[in-house]
């Protein structure tokens, strides 16, 4: 019957939300509690933070790029290209750095983490440290959260900086206008609000990235093909997330830091 | 039915050469009328019974029946939907998750595969709970090497699971239950498809820790032939390795456990096993 089709499908969605919020608090709320597993933290920010560098630099690079060439070419229609730097750090620094950041850094990170603990699960390793009387939230999953955001921090500040370096190349190289004034414009016209808000998202997305890959990663079932769903479920999620949380995080911001 | 004849646990015993039987102490584990399902036909009912000092009850029933099922409720990896389980004489069913990780640390538990972190050395998995309780590293080494040597593979101390074969992978899964001597041992298959020579290996370390140290162990298994071997023999301290018990003995402290179905049909020691009027226990010896 298509009607207890929708009725399961929504209970299970409802059960998938509860399950989600109830690990991720856990996951969270470990932190403030012993036993801390520093070590893994460390491992976690250097897979995350060092391991993610060049993606992150060079899309960065090349999206600050592209934005140059876009908004060159429609301002040189009002006369307006000497904004082309206010254009880019405006963009950059808001939207675009964190957004990129966390949808690069999730496609890397998020599938990492699925597929690494649900092919602990399908091998018994977590029943295995379960066993042991190690619990895998604290060990696995609470230094992934905060690596993770940490890390993303960090990241976004890179894919910031290495935007506004590829909309200077452009402008300079191919746009052939004046280095000094695009970089001067870029930073006359970034207030404190825009930094704040480029700097808040990624710590939502740190947290929705590694709460996501290992919560599908730990509720793996159905062996290697299981691994692979949890993947794709992972990073498709987590995406998606991202974007959404990002909406409602600017809405919030904007609403708190209005614009001039 | 649990009761052996007289005869036969005190001759050997008188002689000193198995263990004197279990004690009334309190158990070690206790199932109280235990059932559990997941979501279809329930996968154990009704099922109860305990796990005495010193004592090894081999569980024996065929592929599917919920051996593996009572072994990951034993130490609280899964939760009844009825019943109540005792460890330690503590009630773990409806036990919060952290309460019963100190309670897990006293137990050791030995996979059907093994279950060894395979990102991991072989030193670090079998110093596993001694690295998460901050022991110092030379202590860790000393301990480890000790606990390679009891199942013989000293020489794998820095090696990772992958290069190792599926028999030295379940002797390191053992030495990991070992190294902290644990109250209670978990055996799930640890001889399931390995070779009869290797498999002979692996029942040897079992009795070495049942006779060694008397560690209460709950062994699930399918095969009749390891089971026997341990009700038979007993493991030689000075020959390091084990010798038949004189004919018609058997350990005392080795009791059998039966599923079917679901249900426990057998409790009870070898001599039991082997005179059941039970035709499924008859049909599964033959």
């Amino acid at each position: 019957m298509p009607i207890d089709t929708i009725e399961n499908t929504a209970k299970q969605l409802v059960l998938t939300v509860q399950d989600y919020s109830l690990f991720a608090a856990r996951a969270f709320m470990n932190l403030w509690t012993e036993p801390r597993y520093w070590p893994e933290f460390l491992v976690q920010s250097d897979i995350v933070g060092v391991g993610s560098t060049s993606i992150v630099l060079l899309s960065g690079f090349f999206t600050g790029g592209v934005l140059a060439l876009q908004s060159a070419a429609t301002l040189s229609q009002f006369g307006a290209t000497a904004v082309t730097g206010q254009f880019v750090s405006i963009t950059m620094i808001r939207e675009l750095g964190p957004v990129l950041t966390g949808i690069m850094v999730a496609g890397r990170n998020a599938s990492s983490m699925a597929s690494e603990l649900g092919s602990m699960v399908v091998t018994e390793q977590i029943d295995a440290m379960r066993a042991l009387g190690v619990d895998p939230m604290r060990k696995l999953v609470t230094p992934r959260i905060f690596a993770c955001i940490s890390m993303l921090f960090f990241l976004t500040i890179v894919a910031d900086a290495f935007g506004l370096l590829g909309g200077a190349f452009v402008t300079v190289f191919l746009n052939h206008q004046d280095g000094t004034q695009y970089f001067s414009k870029a930073w006359e016209s970034l207030r404190y609000p825009d930094i704040i808000q480029g700097l808040v998202k990624p710590l939502f997305s740190g947290y929705i990235i590694a709460s996501i890959g290992c919560f599908y990663g730990m509720r793996t079932t159905g062996g290697t093909q299981g691994v692979g769903r949890s993947t794709i479920q992972a990073v498709v999620y987590s995406s998606v997330l991202i974007i959404l949380v990002d909406f409602l995080v600017t809405r919030v911001l904007l609403a708190l830091f209005p614009p001039l | 039915m649990n009761e052996t004849p007289a005869s036969a646990r005190t001759a050997p015993v008188e002689a000193g050469l198995i263990p004197e039987a279990a004690t009334d102490a309190a158990p070690v584990v206790e199932f109280r009328d235990v059932s559990i399902a997941f979501g279809g036909p329930p996968v154990l009912q009704h099922v109860s019974f305990s796990v005495a000092q010193a004592e090894t009850r081999i569980l024996f029933g065929p592929t599917g029946v919920g051996k593996s099922v009572l072994l990951k409720l034993t130490n609280g990896l899964l939760r009844p939907d009825q019943g109540s389980i005792l460890l330690f004489g503590e009630e773990i069913s409806h036990m919060p998750e952290g309460k019963l990780f100190p309670l897990r640390a006293r137990t050791g538990m030995v996979f059907q595969e093994g279950a060894l972190f395979d990102s991991l050395t072989v030193r670090d998995n079998v110093a596993y709970q001694l690295i998460a309780e901050g022991v110092p590293d030379p202590e860790i080494d000393r301990r480890v090497r000790n606990a390679l040597g009891f199942v013989g593979l000293e020489e794998t101390f820095s090696l990772y699971p992958s290069s190792l074969s599926g028999g030295m992978k379940r002797r390191v899964a053992i030495a990991r239950a070992f190294i902290r001597k644990p109250e209670l041992l978990l055996y799930d298959s640890p001889t399931g498809g390995l070779d009869p020579v290797t498999s002979t290996t692996i029942i040897e370390l079992v009795m070495k820790e049942r006779d060694v140290y008397r560690t209460p162990s709950l062994l699930v298994t399918h095969r009749l032939q390891d089971a026997f071997t341990l009700c038979t023999n007993r493991f030689d301290s000075e020959r390091n390795r084990m010798v038949p018990l004189p004919e018609g003995e058997t350990d005392p402290n080795t009791t059998f456990l039966m599923l079917e179905g679901g249900r426990l049909i057998f409790d009870g020691s070898l001599h039991e096993l082997m005179h059941s009027e039970n035709p499924f226990v008859r049909d599964f010896l033959e």
